[in-house]
This record gives structure tokens, C-alpha cells and sequence, in this order.
């Protein structure tokens, strides 16, 4: 389905450079960013301040796709996960640059910025993160 | 608030219906429920109808007038209301109706939920309902629906030593209802080996651990209580109600493993029953992947968290079980027609209290739940019946 490129751009602040925003009253860290607090609402409000976060995480759990949609298919199989991210939020992303079968809960990860995709009809390439295992020093 | 009956239930054959369009299918299941009901059809008030994405898989919005219309509606002019909730469009209508009968505003209601999936071609259909999924921070970066059930079956089995052969029990016993399910898209049972080793969708689950692609239609007939007998010997009644929502992506959710829609969409079902969990007989619950029926039965409160997998192997959810768990075959094997899931609970869990379950029959099924879910545990409806 055809989509217009402002869709992707206007998350590209997150996406490219991980901005996520804390509240003003009980500091806690969202990602990606939230106009109030869920826990502070009114008392947040006009008080949300960006906040960059530094891209690390666990791996909280995960799987294989063997059967993706069609924009994904010439990456099959791959490893997707849901990352515990260290300022606290969870996001989902692809885990890159090992075997799958070492794909862990609790692996420690680091972001990388990545292709995420390519629209086959317009031929717009679309970026974002996605993860890697960390290599202890 | 009024007590409400279902006095008429109505379903098409599931599975892949060539031959039958979307609004064959919708008029075809409303047709039946009136019949059933025996109600003339003129004293209908109002009609609520489930849909998830009629206008991705058939080109076709608007679809609470074209429902009314194709049912021989449109020259009564009753109001007719398209609800959409992804896979709980169905049980979300319900609840509509139920409210809008509950609240003195209307006497009688038609509700329905049907989906038409097969129009489309290849991948469509799972991109479709990939859209039930948070588009922007899941879908974008890869993450499959199959997949983030997935991740909550990898989680299950971390944390809780719930294995693959339990996973593959939940879609043994499913097939083995559906086996008995006139209605239902696979009526043959399948081999602990078959669902085990299927292909891989998303690690940890196959493709037998998912509920296929259908085309079908369901529709039930909501009445006052108190009037409910002018036209049924054996209407049934809804005692409770729920619904819940949550978080869109899964990954912002409290617990992955748990379905917070799931718990409080129930208590609030339980509390206006006046139940506990100890008192439902069985229930149809949303069976999307075999992980979601554990999941299920363990948000219901009828396990502890985390024992699921164990109460399948025990063999408790099973037809001849203390809790028979999806007798219709669940999603798994009668098929899940997205908006028409919902509705096709409370068809079953009507059947039941009717006795009319043939031989899917629980015996001295008293009281019925029905647990339809959204996407991956957005949102949910629960709703508990009783025969009057
Ligand atoms: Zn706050």
C-alpha cells in the first residue's frame, strides 16, 4: 500500500538518534516521546523535556520470522526482539550481526543504525535502529 | 441497567467460501439468528456490526448501512453502527448491543461480525491484520502479529518451563472440537508430530500453532429479559460484561506475558456476575496462536499464572475436562473471520446452554464465558451467559 514520505520523516528525531523525552514531575523516561506523563498527566503537562538515551539495552525476549510481510522478505529469517532499553522503556527491534541461535533473553545489546527496509514501488529507503550484541572488553 | 437474553443465534459455514461475497455472508447469518429467534424482524431497534478492516480485505467501507441493507433493513431506517476493535471487533459489538439494550434505549438489537478474507491475494491478508499491530515502532522495524505472539511464547517458556508439545496440544485438542463442529474450517483432527514439527512462522511457533485465513459471518439476536420468552423457550442470559484496553505495542505492556486487557476486562465481567472464576462451567477464549489459549486461561483466572501449559497437558481444557476450553474448535480450527470471532463466541456459549452442542455437548454447561481479544492484547471483551 502506498505511503507518503512524511510518515517516515517525522519520526526520523527518534528513529536516527534515539530522542526520548522524561517527565518534568516524576522523571520517569519515555520512548519514543509523550506529550503528558500517564502517571503525572495535568501535573506533566508543558513539563516533558527531550532527552537523548544512550541506545543500550537486554534483550527481555525475541523471535525468529521465518514468514514476514513482502518488504521484509529478502531478510528471512531474522531475529526480532523486545529490548529493556538501560533508561528504562521497551521498544521492539531487530537484533543484527550474530547467529540467531545465539539470540538470548538477557544478551546485553547495543543500537546500530541500519536500513531497515527499501519500498519496492517508490524505491525510498527507510532507516532506523536496530541491535547488536555486546562485545565484552 | 436492563438484564439482556440472546434469543437467536445465526453462522455461516467457515473456511474458505469462494462462492459466497461479504455481504452474502453477513445477510446470510443475520437471516438465520432471526429465524432462529422468532422474531418477525420488524421489531428490531437497532443493528451493531463487527468489522476489522473490510475496506483492506474487500475495498468496502461503510459497512453498518451496507449490512443493514443487505439484510432487508434499509427500508426500516434503524440505525445500524459499524464497530471496529481488530480481532475484537466482534466481541466489542456485542457488548454495544448489550449496552444499548442494558441502558432502556433499545428492545431488541441484531449484532453481527463477519470478515472476508480470502478476496485478497499472497501476503495481503497477514499484512492486513498485521495493521491490529503498532504500525510506527513495531511493524516498521519488522515484527510480524505471528511474531509478537511469538515473543510472548518465548518469554512463556523462560519463564515458566512451558514447552513447544504443550503449545502443540492446544491446536491437538482445538482440531479435535473442530472434528465435531459442523461450521467449523477444519473439521479433522491432527497428530501431536504434525503440529511439532509444521513449518516455522515465528520462532517458537509453527504454522499449526496459528489460526488460519477465513471467510465467515456470525450473528446474534439481543432482547430485554423480561421479554425475552415472548419469543424463545430458551433464551440465555448475559450476566456479565467487560471490556478492557491497553497498551498498542507489546512491548509497553506491564508483564508480556500477561494480557492486562485480558484480567481487566474480566473482573469487571466477574463482578457484575458476581462470580469467580471457580464458577464458569467453560469458555470459548481467543485462541489466535495456541500460546494466547494459555495465556488465556491463566488471565481469566482459571490457572495460576504460568501453569497453563500444565492445565493443557493435565488434559483439564479438553471437551471431557473440568473446564472444556474452545468446544467449537477456538480459532485455531473453526476459523477466525476476524470481525465475525467475537460474535461466534456467544454463539457457541449459546449453543451450549441450549443443549443444542451436539457432539461437542458439555455436559451440565450451566454457565458460559466468552474471551475475544485485539490484536496482541489491546483490547478485550468478556462476556458471561447463563440459561434463564
Ligand atoms: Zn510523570
Amino acid at each position: 500500500m502506498g505511503e507518503g514520505v512524511a510518515r517516515f520523516w517525522r519520526e526520523i528525531p527518534q528513529r536516527y538518534n534515539f530522542i526520548g523525552n522524561k517527565c518534568g514531575s516524576c522523571k520517569r523516561i519515555f520512548f519514543p516521546p509523550r506529550e503528558s506523563c500517564p502517571y503525572c498527566r495535568r501535573k506533566s503537562m508543558g513539563k516533558m523535556k527531550d532527552i537523548k538515551l544512550n541506545g543500550k539495552g537486554e534483550i527481555v525476549t525475541y523471535t525468529i520470522i521465518h514468514v514476514s510481510s513482502e518488504d521484509f522478505e529478502e531478510q528471512v529469517p531474522y531475529p526480532i526482539a523486545i529490548i529493556k532499553l538501560d533508561e528504562g522503556p521497551q521498544i521492539t527491534a531487530q537484533i543484527v550481526d550474530c547467529n540467531i541461535d545465539d539470540v538470548k533473553i538477557g544478551m546485553k545489546v547495543e543500537s546500530t543504525f541500519r536500513k531497515i527496509r527499501q519500498d519496492g514501488s517508490t524505491g525510498a529507503i527507510y532507516y532506523g535502529y536496530k541491535f547488536k550484541k555486546v562485545i565484552e572488553q | 441497567m436492563r438484564d439482556v437474553a440472546v434469543i437467536g443465534v445465526g453462522l455461516t459455514k467457515f473456511g474458505e467460501l469462494w462462492d459466497k461475497s461479504f455481504r452474502q455472508l453477513i445477510a446470510e447469518a443475520g437471516a438465520k439468528a432471526i429465524l432462529d429467534s422468532g422474531i418477525e424482524g420488524k421489531e428490531i431497534d437497532a443493528m451493531y456490526v463487527g468489522s476489522m478492516s473490510s475496506g483492506r480485505f474487500v475495498g468496502q467501507e461503510h459497512v453498518g448501512a451496507l449490512v443493514a441493507d443487505a439484510s432487508g433493513f434499509s427500508n426500516t431506517h434503524i440505525p445500524s453502527t459499524r464497530i471496529e476493535s481488530a480481532c475484537a471487533s466482534g466481541g466489542l459489538a456485542v457488548r454495544q448491543g448489550y449496552l444499548s439494550i442494558a441502558s432502556g434505549m433499545n428492545d431488541i438489537v441484531v449484532v453481527g461480525g463477519m470478515e472476508k478474507m480470502n478476496d485478497v491475494v499472497g501476503a495481503s491478508a497477514t499484512e492486513t491484520l498485521a495493521t491490529a499491530a503498532d504500525q510506527e515502532w513495531e511493524a516498521f522495524f519488522g515484527a510480524t502479529f505471528p511474531g509478537l505472539y511469538a515473543m510472548i511464547a518465548t518469554k512463556h517458556m523462560h519463564d515458566y518451563g512451558t514447552t513447544k508439545e504443550q503449545l502443540a496440544q492446544v491446536a491437538v485438542k482445538n482440531h479435535a472440537n473442530g472434528a465435531l463442529n459442523p461450521y467449523a474450517q477444519y473439521q479433522r483432527e491432527i497428530t501431536i508430530e504434525q503440529a511439532m514439527n509444521a513449518t516455522t512462522v515465528a520462532y517458537p511457533l509453527g504454522l499449526l500453532d496459528c489460526s488460519p485465513v477465513t471467510d465467515g459471518a456470525a450473528s446474534i439476536i439481543l432482547c430485554a429479559a423480561d421479554k425475552a420468552k415472548e419469543y424463545i423457550d430458551k433464551p440465555v442470559k448475559i450476566i456479565g460484561s467487560g471490556q478492557a484496553s491497553d497498551s498498542l505495542a507489546l512491548h509497553a505492556r506491564r508483564d508480556i506475558c500477561t494480557l492486562d486487557s485480558t484480567v481487566y476486562a474480566s473482573r469487571m465481567a466477574y463482578k457484575q456476575a458476581n462470580l469467580t472464576p471457580k464458577d464458569i462451567d467453560f469458555a470459548e477464549v481467543h485462541d489466535c496462536f495456541t500460546i494466547a489459549e494459555i495465556c488465556a486461561i491463566e488471565d481469566l483466572g482459571f490457572v495460576k499464572k504460568g501453569e497453563g501449559g500444565k492445565a493443557i497437558e493435565n488434559k483439564i481444557t479438553t471437551l471431557n475436562g473440568s473446564l472444556p476450553v474452545n468446544t467449537s474448535g477456538g480459532l485455531k480450527a473453526k476459523g477466525h473471520p476476524v470481525g465475525a470471532t467475537g460474535v461466534a463466541q456467544v454463539v457457541e456459549v449459546t449453543l451450549q446452554l441450549r443443549g443444542e452442542a451436539e457432539k461437542r455437548q458439555v455436559k451440565d454447561a450451566k454457565i458460559g464465558l466468552a474471551h475475544n481479544v485485539g490484536g496482541s492484547g489491546a483490547s478485550c471483551a468478556v462476556h458471561i451467559l447463563e440459561a434463564m
